[in-house]
């Protein structure tokens, strides 16, 4: 088997330091949104400015680098322990070249291991095996103040009026962001999972997040779904970093999972602007980077 | 965009409104839960007695925090062995953890400013008005130009906090913060969380 570990070093790298072209293209054209000389189009310019001045430098874009969420996806007869050694090897190396902070804290003894690796949960890895014989790996650095903004109801909700239904999921979610305020580092994106147990019902939030931002839903009702959580969302006007304006969060992403016939949950993961994915597809000796 | 320099003068404060844009120019000092803390029970609740070098970081500190800004904020710092320490990433922290302090300690010490993200509450906006200061959010995530806009690191003092605990003396120049808490009773976030409320239950009807 290949060692991939300078390649994952580089997958962390660009994901740091890099934001996703997608990303950078909807802050832009949010900015355009923004009223001239207004507090919240000045914080999407200095976010911009930021951007570009981390990917030049090749430093992280912000200094919380977040949890890394790796997502694997490899051909059969790979060895799944020699992928998560070398991750973790990555991992390491990428934080003594501070592309990473080290972020991972014990939580009994509230001692950091200083080097982003702690027991079999952190870094968090997602394995699954695929035909064919490509490897493709994503790779998510979730961030902790938007981690803490994010949300979990369970239905039916009577105080917010949320039946077992897609209006039910729209009036929690709206909620979420509502009480996310600019908290969340705004302007977020919102990854949502209906259904599910509470533990895979956020999981699915999370993988939500892989998707590209103007890409569309296939199913219809969720694609509606998303359109008007991105609409309203945004008319709630909380704005850049919660100082009013057009733009609340830049997207929206739904997705259903199975559930017990008794739970109906909806999750939300908030994702900051510091939207920081990449992918890496590697076949035969080849490696490219999204 | 207007330029202020520290230390800022009442005048100034008194100018500034919510949702002015500005930069800061001049020494300011990083802050946050642990130095808030120390503060707060060894000079102005006197809690504790001073012990070691408390007394003279004390000194140290007063006089910059004189019409001065405290910024909250766990930097990434580079050149920690050698001592000589560069920023590389330096976006602000959240604020509310300093509500229970914040307050007092501007009264203490006639401090003019505090720089973090995600605002306020009650007890500081009263401050802002009787000191007078203002609360200035900086740009959350915004943490590699954060980190350019700081020219130099003059010092640093209790180090034993740990890195993002220590109080970091920076001279910075053009650090882009925005106004969301004035001297004269105004918040940006009060206002957009009663707004934003009220579009919630329109759409929620
Ligand atoms: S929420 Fe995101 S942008 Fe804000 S400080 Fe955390 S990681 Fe950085």
């Amino acid at each position: 088997m290949l060692n991939l570990t300078d390649k994952f070093l580089e997958l962390v790298r660009l994901a740091a330091t890099s934001l996703p072209p997608d990303v950078e293209k909807a802050l832009r054209e949010s900015v355009e949104k923004e009223e001239p000389s207004s507090a919240s189009r000045g914080a999407l310019e200095t976010i911009l400015k930021n951007v570009e001045l981390a990917r030049e430098k090749s430093t992280p874009i912000c200094q919380d680098t977040g949890t890394p969420i790796f997502y694997v996806h490899y051909p059969q007869g790979w060895s799944t322990i020699e992928l998560k050694a070398q991750i973790r090897e990555a991992v390491v190396e990428a934080t003594k070249l501070t592309y990473l902070r080290p972020n991972a804290v014990n939580s009994v003894t509230g001692k950091n291991t200083g080097d982003n690796t702690g027991d079999e949960h952190y870094p968090t890895i997602h394995f699954e095996e695929m035909e064919g014989n490509t490897l493709s790996v994503d790779l998510m650095l979730k961030g902790g103040g938007c981690e803490n903004v994010g949300a979990q109801y369970k239905l039916p909700n009577s105080k917010l009026d949320a039946g077992r239904d897609l209006e039910g999921v729209r009036r929690v979610v709206l909620d979420a962001v509502y009480q996310a305020q600019g908290k969340g580092c705004a302007p977020g994106i919102l990854g949502v999972a209906i259904g599910g147990d509470r533990g895979s019902s956020f999981i699915a939030s999370k993988e939500t997040l892989l998707r590209q931002l103007d890409d569309k839903n296939p199913d219809a009702e969720l694609a509606a779904l998303e359109d008007t959580l991105f609409e309203q969302a945004n008319q709630l006007g909380i704005g850049p970093m919660g100082f009013g304006g057009e733009t609340t969060v830049l997207g929206a992403k739904v997705k259903a999972v199975h559930r017990l016939p008794a739970s109906y949950f909806v999750s939300i993961s908030y994702m900051c602007w510091a939207y920081r994915r990449r992918k890496m597809t590697v076949i035969g000796d080849n490696v490219i980077y999204a | 965009m207007q330029k202020l320099t520290i230390p800022i003068s009442d005048d100034h404060i008194r100018s500034l409104k919510v949702g002015d844009s500005v930069t800061l120019n001049g020494t300011m000092l990083t802050g946050r839960d642990a130095v808030h803390k120390w503060i707060f029970d060894t000079f102005i609740e006197k809690k504790r007695a001073p012990e070691g070098d408390d007394q003279e970081v004390y000194e140290a500190i007063k006089q910059i925090l004189e019409g001065g800004v405290i910024y909250h904020c766990g930097p990434v710092v580079a050149g920690l062995d050698s001592g000589d320490y560069k920023f590389v990433a330096a976006g602000p922290t959240t604020s509310t953890r300093e509500e229970p302090y914040q307050a007092r300690v501007m009264q203490h010490f006639n401090l003019k400013g505090v720089i973090g993200k995600g605002g306020m509450a009650g007890n500081t906006l009263a401050a802002c008005r009787d000191v007078p200061g203002v609360y200035f959010h900086a740009i959350g995530g915004a943490a590699t130009l954060i980190a350019q806009s700081v020219k130099e690191v003059l010092g640093v003092h209790k180090l034993d906090f740990g890195v993002p605990e220590a109080i970091w003396v920076l001279q910075v120049e053009e650090f882009p913060v925005v106004v969301t808490m004035d001297s004269h009773g105004s918040s940006i976030h009060d206002e957009v969380d009663q707004k934003s409320k009220k579009i919630l239950d329109s759409l929620l009807a």
